[in-house]
């Protein structure tokens, strides 16, 4: 009986080494260990063994059945790797291809440099005001020191709706507004963006309409110092802490002491080059000390306190950090423009 | 203002400030030179030449061989093709190794077998613009004066050894619209001293007395503080001397006759513009200034006959108007050719009156400039006596003894106090007493000390800006030096920065439309009539009229905006005529309406958001087919927004027709409140015949008003615990009318099915012909809950049976099988 048992495994250890496909593996399995399959055949006639003899070829055969377990264990986990791997391969995709892209949208670049500098004030203790972008002619001129027939008001050629009514030319009648709604309290901060309005013909530089963010501070001992500290603030965190600003004498009817003022050329750091045309500076704002006279119309004592103001156009600062060639085109909303500011 | 850097260096020595340098230590004092261009465009080698006999060219019949001397010792032959050269002339000659503007080169030629040994130059050949020539010397050679000196260098003669500081003068420093004025700051800047002309000295007594020829009287004294006029006789009209005509060229003015041109130059010396009368023609010798009356007209120099207005200054004689008062002479009492005796007007005008009657007509000359920003009344008499010296000794005048004058009044010069103390608390500065003193000296004011570091500046009528003591600070700032001023920190409380709940609310929805996959537009303020009344409902209704600008500068920018959508339609246009058909475009920005026809108050602006979706949310790709835009996406963007803001319960979406719109497919959007709620936009698609007149496919849009958003947008995060009890779901289909709205039976549900059910949706919409025409299936999920315990299944179909019963009563709704 061993004889037969080991002639089984033989037989059976041969087949499976022939098996080429999983139906046949399973075949093999019912024909040799199944329940009518050769290996139980041949047991059953351990009936006819001796009391010594059994223990001996019972081990024998689970040695044969563990060994014809045993491969067939093996030949199945072959063949599911293989099948495995088949369908992997088939599953295979082009990554190269692009992706489900989720929605892209945008920020105007204008609004994307409001926000910063408003950003960069809202953390110097700045609060934002807002005002009319129609606005009477006391605020936009009048309470400015811009009394009627001024000749600084041809600077800003205005677009009249009546002749009290206007479109505002910058965003300072905001400052008178704001003072006056602060009814004399001290400090005032503020930053005041916003659209304005001048009759000019529009060209690579020049638009009717534009931006302007304007900075006043108002209180008991506001210093032209403090004005130079404060824009070298603004200025080193907008453009780095390497820039410089220079200021020079001007005039505004609003202040007094006036200035423009450059900052050190971001392009090529002072060195002198195209964007500033070869004098290592960029003007970027005005400013100066706010004239008693509009301190006055704001309800403040110029006795009492002093303060500082600036401007800015949005649209120049906007030209020069993405050097953009023609002002139009932030106005077009040409989506391939639009489309480039997408970023953070 | 154009001033020639070396008649500015008759006034100041400026020897060792080369005319760059000058630029910089101007511009960085507040008198900004944009450019200073050399007035010399590369001329060289090129000398006065005599030319001495002229003869045609054996072979060319527009060309002339001259003979010329050109103080070389040997004469030059030289062929010219000049019509206008002649014998006897003196003329440029480019000599032989010449350079002239533009990279010519003058060399040994042969013209037609003729050999020429240089060039007679024209003005434009020596980079002279010529528009600021006569117009007898704009055509051919230029023809020097009959004295100039033979060989002499003609960048000598002519003045272009020189430089031109092109000034940018800001309206407050009207006083450096004068040689003089910039001529003070210079000597400021640098502290040297000045050379200033002394007319008076020039002039001879008379034995004619100038009270017999001319009177002067001022009716309108309001507008004419101070008129002074001067008598010449035998004046001999001619050409000016060419050291003046240089000047003119250089400061942009055009030579005319010798007297015209004294006047211009004294104009541009003191800032005070003069005028010339021909006696002859002023009747009785009777100046009068007053104002305009109704109907008169006056022919102004230029030929065009003036409508005068009663607000215009008028400069009269005896009869009638002879020149409209510091804006322009009248033809009929002009210095001609045959003009004999002078009356020379020096005045003062109100600045705002010449502005208003300068404009109105169109006329703005050198004149009205200097007018309209007030000249120094200290210079009417000084500019009187210095052109008068100059016209007896240019024009071989007689000036006859005394000035004929009017004097209303005669400001005084100003009285500023101010102390030390100030300067430096105002400027951040620790200048001492005797630093501030010296910048008074620079400025010449005479500055009186008072004790206490106390000054009582009084200020030259020249500097009329200086009105106040913040005025003074700004010299005493600029002279010692802006980058001189220290870099401090502002003292005091500290504040906090932080945006108003609008003004966050403005940037979490640019944030939100951005990532919803919208562009923000900027789009203009103002727009045309035609598209300010394409969505009346957005408009302010059928009747609202938009509001106009007075002076527009073109019809398309005419009307102030009155909603935002015609902007982005025009911008969705705009982007698909190149070819970038898929837009989604955002706004924010404010609308304008009034109640008003004619504004008397300001208008209200309204805070709005418009958006317009058109084309495909996604295009093709290799993966899918693209996916146009439908109602659901604009929607869809505003469920968003008013989820943000915590007012997705709040607001309902009802059909409605508004013009502009497509009458199907638009819904107006109702912010619910306590009395039932307003209207406060739309959102919906286009009129087809608006998308087909801009050539848009289905565009899908909305606008509305951000103002009730602000009011009730709720950031308050009410938390509920994560719910620990089971809910059941069921789903119910019921066939309704077509026309039944999906909302109203989501609404209903609510109603009926009561506090267990925790949401209902809508997740199938059918149509088909089994249904019957006119009918629709809907299939809602609903969610029940309790928050405490495990619901019934008895509880659950109770109020699921409620709801049933709700839509068959309100909606005839039937179950569906």
């Amino acid at each position: 009986m061993k004889d037969r048992l080991e002639a089984l495994r033989r037989e059976a250890l041969a087949q499976l080494q022939e098996v080429a496909d999983p139906g046949r593996l399973n075949d093999l399995r019912v024909q040799y260990l199944g329940k009518k399959g050769q290996l139980t055949e041949v047991l059953r006639g351990m009936g006819g063994l001796s009391a010594e003899e059994r223990p001996v070829i019972g081990q024998v055969a689970n040695d044969v059945r563990a060994a014809i377990e045993g491969v067939i264990a093996e030949k199945q986990a072959a063949f599911d790797r293989a099948d495995t791997e088949r369908r992997l391969a088939a599953e295979t995709i082009d990554v190269s291809l692009p992706g489900k892209a989720g929605a892209r949208g945008g920020i105007h670049p204008l609004t994307k440099v409001t926000q910063e500098i408003e950003d960069i004030f809202l953390g110097m203790g700045y609060t934002v005001a807002e005002g009319p972008e129609v606005e009477t002619d006391y605020f936009n001129f009048e309470a400015l020191n811009l009394p009627k027939n001024h000749p600084a008001r041809d600077m800003q050629d205005s677009f009249y709706i009546t002749d009290e009514i206007l479109l505002r030319t910058h965003t300072s009648p905001v400052q008178i507004r704001t003072m006056q709604a602060a009814n004399g309290k001290t400090p005032l901060k503020v930053i005041c963006p916003g659209k304005v309005y001048r009759r000019d013909d529009d060209d690579a530089t020049h638009s009717f309409m534009f931006h302007q963010i304007e900075g006043l501070v108002v209180g008991p001992n506001i210093r032209m110092s403090d004005l130079k500290g404060t824009l070298l603030q603004f200025v080193q965190q907008m453009y780095g802490a390497q820039v410089q600003i220079r200021l020079r004498p001007s005039f505004f009817p609003f202040t007094e002491p006036s200035a423009e003022v450059d900052v050190t050329c971001t392009q090529c750091g002072g060195h002198g080059c195209r964007m500033c045309k070869h004098t290592g500076w960029i003007e970027i704002l005005g400013c100066g000390m706010v004239h008693p006279k509009v301190l006055e119309h704001g309800g403040y004592d110029p006795k009492e306190v002093s303060g500082f103001a600036f401007g800015m156009g949005v649209e120049r600062i906007a030209l020069l950090k993405y050097d953009i060639d023609d002002i139009r085109h932030f106005y077009n909303n040409d989506l391939r423009f639009l489309s480039q500011f997408a970023r953070m | 203002m154009n001033v020639s850097y070396r008649w500015l260096s008759e006034y100041i020595d400026l020897s060792g400030i080369e005319p760059q340098r000058l630029a910089e230590m101007l511009t960085r004092g507040g008198i900004e030179i944009d450019a200073v261009p050399s007035r010399n465009l590369g001329v060289s080698k090129t000398v006065v030449g005599y030319v001495k006999h002229k003869e045609k060219h054996p072979d060319a019949d527009k060309l002339n061989v001259c003979t010329v001397d050109a103080g070389l010792g040997e004469d030059l032959q030289i062929v010219c093709g000049a019509p206008n050269v002649a014998a006897g002339q003196k003329v440029p000659v480019a000599l032989v190794g010449a350079k002239l503007p533009g990279d010519l080169a003058i060399k040994n030629a042969k013209l037609r077998g003729v050999e020429s040994q240089g060039m007679i130059c024209s003005a434009r050949e020596l980079g002279i613009n010529d528009k600021l020539l006569p117009k007898e010397l704009q055509e051919g050679i230029l023809v020097l004066p009959a004295d100039t000196e033979i060989g002499a260098d003609i960048l000598e003669v002519l003045g272009l050894n020189d430089s031109v500081l092109e000034l940018d003068l800001t309206p407050n420093r009207s006083d450096c619209l004068s040689m003089l004025g910039v001529a003070y700051e210079a000597s400021a800047l640098t502290g040297r001293p000045l050379r200033l002309p002394e007319p008076e000295k020039e002039l001879y007594p008379s034995a004619d007395k100038t009270a017999d020829r001319v009177s002067v009287s001022i009716e309108a004294e309001a507008l004419c503080p101070h008129y002074a006029a001067r008598y010449i006789k035998g004046v001999k009209i001619g050409p000016s001397p060419l050291w003046m005509q240089n000047r003119l060229i250089a400061a942009g003015i055009r030579p005319i006759s010798n007297v015209v041109d004294i006047t211009n130059y004294v104009m541009l010396e003191y800032g005070q513009p003069l005028h010339a009368f021909d006696a002859a023609k002023v009747a009785g010798g009777r100046i009068g200034v007053r104002l305009a009356r109704e109907g008169e007209t006056l022919e102004t120099l230029d030929g065009q006959t003036r409508k005068l207005e009663p607000h215009m200054l008028l400069i009269t004689d005896a009869e009638k108007p002879i020149a409209l008062a510091g804006v322009m002479g009248g033809l009929n009492s002009e210095v001609t050719a045959d003009t004999v005796d002078i009356i020379l007007e020096s005045a003062r005008f109100d600045g705002g009156s010449v502005r208003k009657t300068s404009r109105q007509l169109g006329l703005r000359s050198e004149a009205s400039a200097r007018f309209e920003k007030e000249v120094d009344p200290s210079r009417v008499r000084g500019a009187l006596d210095r052109a008068a010296a100059l016209m007896g000794r240019y024009a071989e005048g007689l000036v006859t003894e005394g000035v004929a004058e009017a004097v209303v009044s005669r400001p005084e010069p100003a009285i500023v106090e101010l102390t030390l103390d100030r300067v430096n608390r105002l400027l951040g500065t620790s200048l001492s007493s005797l630093e501030v003193k010296t910048i008074w000296s620079r400025l010449q004011f005479a500055a009186e000390e008072t004790g206490n570091g106390a000054w009582r500046v009084t200020v030259p009528t020249r500097r009329g800006d200086m009105t106040r003591d913040v005025d003074l600070i700004e010299e005493v700032a600029r002279l010692h030096g802006y980058d001189e001023i220290p870099t401090t920190r502002i003292e005091g409380p500290t504040t906090t920065g932080a945006l108003t709940k609008s003004q966050a609310i403005r940037r979490e929805l640019r944030r939100l439309l951005a990532e919803a996959g919208l562009y923000e537009a900027v789009s203009y303020s103002v727009t045309s009539p035609a598209n300010a009344a394409r969505f009346p409902a957005l408009s302010g209704g059928e009747a609202a009229k938009p509001i106009p600008l007075a002076m527009p500068m073109s019809e398309e920018r005419s009307v102030l905006r009155t909603s935002l959508l015609p902007s982005l339609v025009e911008a969705a246009a705009y982007n698909l005529s190149r070819r970038s058909g898929d837009v989604a475009l955002f706004e924010i920005a404010g609308v304008f309406h009034s109640e008003e026809a004619a504004l008397t108050t300001l208008p209200h602006e309204k805070p709005r958001l418009a958006f317009l979706l058109t084309g495909n949310r996604r295009t093709a790709a290799w993966n899918r087919t693209a996916e146009p835009y439908d109602f659901f996406d604009a929607k869809g963007v505003l469920e968003s927004v008013f989820a943000r803001l915590g007012l997705a319960e709040s607001v309902a979406y009802e059909a409605s027709q508004p013009a502009g719109f497509h009458p199907g497919r638009t819904a107006a959007l109702k912010l619910r409140d306590a009395h039932g709620g307003e209207t406060i936009g739309y959102v919906g698609q286009l009129h087809p015949d608006l998308q087909r007149e801009y050539d848009l496919g289905d565009a899908f849009v909305a606008e509305l008003e951000l103002a009730p958003l602000y009011a009730r947008a709720d950031a308050r995060i009410a938390y509920r615990a994560l719910p620990r009890f089971p809910a059941m779901e069921r789903d119910l289909a019921v066939v309704v009318d077509a026309g039944v709205a999906g909302g109203d039976l989501v609404g209903a549900i609510r109603a009926a099915a009561g506090e267990l059910l925790e949401s209902v949706r809508v997740f199938d919409v059918y149509t088909g012909e089994r249904l019957g025409a006119g009918k629709k299936s809907v299939a809602l999920a609903l969610v029940y809950r309790h928050a405490e315990r495990t619901l019934t299944d008895e509880e659950v179909t109770e109020a699921h049976a409620r709801a049933v019963q709700e839509l068959a009563q309100s909606f005839g709704a039937e179950l569906r099988k």
